[in-house]
């Protein structure tokens, strides 16, 4: 395939995704927006208030940072974990299979779709987070950087379940039993130097918790972990689950017989 | 002429060990218009599933106008367009997007894509319907939109498996004859169907697929030579109560009272006229019976049935 033919090809993937998550929004794009909104309220406003300082920062804008990138990562992996299982479920895979598409940009088509909606959920997030506290950056390359590949990971992540999800279940067991409570347990409402030396310890071993002080360094330029570090875990992580997603479109696991 | 798809020793074994093909060869010719036929479970759509890479094979080659699918799978997958059995589209998306997609999957920008989409979806019918969702339409325009899908980048070579199956009869007469439009246009056509009536008035190589071996491969005509027996339908001018006795000449009627006479190969028509002119049964009008494929698909299958030992014949 001609490089002008796979930039139209990666083109439709993503503008199908973007066209796919819009569509539905009161289920894409709606419900992250009020669920937040309820936590900056709840737990920024109402709670948070008797909380005190955290980090050297008020409650508020501590949460901040964290609930933006909770809101990405959940956002980005259901976006690819939905949508390439639907079309596993309807068949429709079958168009991309026959066409002349080649697997990378299959992935990156559908990561980058994740990501669209992962961001854009970001964005959101942080408009409305406005409304109940001052943001400054820190270090915006930092930011950028740490909230575009901590989507993209987590957009392979789901493609990788939807690719091994047989059925409707199998896509909301890994969010539910794993993200969410990496997501709860990595920083976002606390900073790990709260808890004793044995579960700051298990805490370590939480890759989310990287994200998510990767990110708060950029925003607040504190963190608990080295945010360069993290970054490094990130590209990592990414480039392990690509080459996992890869092999498994090769050799057509789950969608070739 | 080249040939627009060359499958050689094609083997494919499923994970649960059950060998769906069982090393077929088959060549079909640029332009023709092929039907590949067989019984369910006979490796029909593994055959077709394998062209078209929604089955990975256990070994064999295949090469669509001369391109391997090992070693240039793009290029093959190029010239391909292909209409599954199965509806295969996301039912939410609008007809209009969903062939335009596909577009942008082989490469064709958008504008491109468009012109082309609307140039199908009108010769299809299904214009009127380009802003509907793929679930509001009716069986056989879900077949059309398929078609469109699969010609919107102009492939070579189409592959339908069993494009009309489900299909009113009117609908089923209107795309065959798109499907012969295509063909005269230049597109090379395989289709897989079990209304055998329909590769008879379509297509001009047949081959015949049974426990994954291809028992015959030949053109429809040679074929058909094979059947000993012909079947006329005979329309009188006044309905008959029951079929007369005729010498030489096997007759029963239809269930709409017309006169059915079997002829055997190398016997005079004229006989059978004379021995109905002395019986006052007067013919108003004559056609052959428009199954005669499907007896010797079913004499074909039940004799491959009846063979205790695996073979492998008729390969062109």
């Amino acid at each position: 395939m001609r490089t002008d033919a796979m930039i139209t090809a990666f083109s439709t993937i993503l503008l199908r995704e973007v066209r796919r998550f819009t569509r539905i929004w009161p289920q894409t794009l709606l419900p992250p927006a009020v669920t937040m909104t309820l936590y900056f309220i709840i737990f920024g406003n109402l709670i948070g208030s008797r909380i005190g300082d955290m980090g050297g920062f008020d409650y508020m804008a501590f949460i901040v940072p964290g609930l933006i990138m909770m809101a990405v990562i959940t956002s980005s992996y259901a976006n690819v974990v939905s949508s390439f299982f639907s079309m596993k479920f309807q068949r429709s895979i079958e168009e991309l299979l026959v066409s002349p598409v080649p697997n990378w940009i299959i992935l990156a088509g559908y990561v980058a779709g994740g990501m669209a909606r992962g961001l854009g959920i970001g964005l959101i997030v942080t408009l409305l987070s406005l409304a109940f506290t001052q943001l400054s950056i820190h270090n915006l390359p930092m930011v950028v950087i740490t909230v575009f590949l901590t989507s993209a990971l987590f957009a392979v992540g789901g493609f990788i379940n939807a690719m091994l999800a047989t059925k409707f279940d199998d896509i909301s067991i890994v969010p539910t039993f794993v993200l969410t409570p990496l997501t709860y347990l990595g920083g976002v409402f606390y900073s790990i130097d709260l808890l004793p030396g044995f579960w700051q310890g298990v805490s370590m071993i939480n890759p989310i918790l990287y994200m998510v002080n990767g990110f708060r360094y950029g925003i607040l330029g504190v963190s608990d972990v080295n945010p360069f570090i993290a970054l490094g875990m990130i590209v990592v992580f990414i480039t392990l689950l690509s080459a996992v997603a890869l092999r498994m479109l090769d050799r057509g696991k789950g969608i070739r017989s | 002429m080249a040939n627009a798809l060359e499958i050689e020793n094609l083997v494919k074994t499923y994970g649960d060990g059950f060998e769906a093909l069982k090393g077929i060869d088959l060549n079909v010719a640029e332009g023709d218009f092929f039907a590949l036929l067989g019984p369910n479970g006979a490796g029909k759509s593994t055959t077709l599933g394998i062209v078209c890479s929604l089955v990975n094979k256990t070994s064999g080659k295949v090469r669509v106008f001369g391109a391997d699918t090992d070693t240039h799978l793009s290029d093959a997958k190029l010239n391909l367009g292909v209409v599954p059995q199965e509806f295969n589209f996301n039912q939410f998306e609008k007809v209009f997007d969903i062939v335009t997609t596909q577009a942008g999957y082989y490469g064709i920008p958008l504008k491109k894509a468009q012109v082309s989409a609307e140039k199908y979806l009108r010769q299809l019918g299904l214009w009127d319907k380009r802003d509907s969702p793929a679930r509001m339409l009716s069986g056989g325009m879900k077949r059309r939109l398929m078609i469109a899908r699969a010609l919107v980048h102009e492939p070579r070579l189409l592959i339908l498996d069993e494009p009309t199956a489900g299909v009113d009869i009117e609908l089923r007469r209107s795309m065959w004859a798109f499907l012969e439009q295509m063909n005269r246009q230049g597109t090379t056509i395989i289709l897989t169907t079990h209304y055998l009536e329909e590769a008879e008035a379509l297509c001009r190589n047949i081959a015949i697929i049974d426990h994954g071996r291809i028992l015959k491969n030949t053109s429809k005509r040679d074929l058909l030579q094979e059947l000993s027996v012909e079947t006329f339908v005979l329309d009188t001018d006044v309905a008959l109560k029951a079929a007369p006795e005729l010498k030489n000449f096997e007759c029963r009627l239809d269930d709409e009272g017309a006169l059915l006479v079997d002829v055997q190969k190398g016997h005079s028509l004229n006989g059978m006229f004379i021995e109905l002119e002395t019986r006052d049964i007067r013919v108003v009008s004559m056609r052959t019976r428009a199954n005669r494929l499907e007896e010797l698909f079913l004499r074909l299958v039940e004799d491959n049935a009846r063979q205790p030992a695996p073979r492998k014949e008729g390969v062109a």
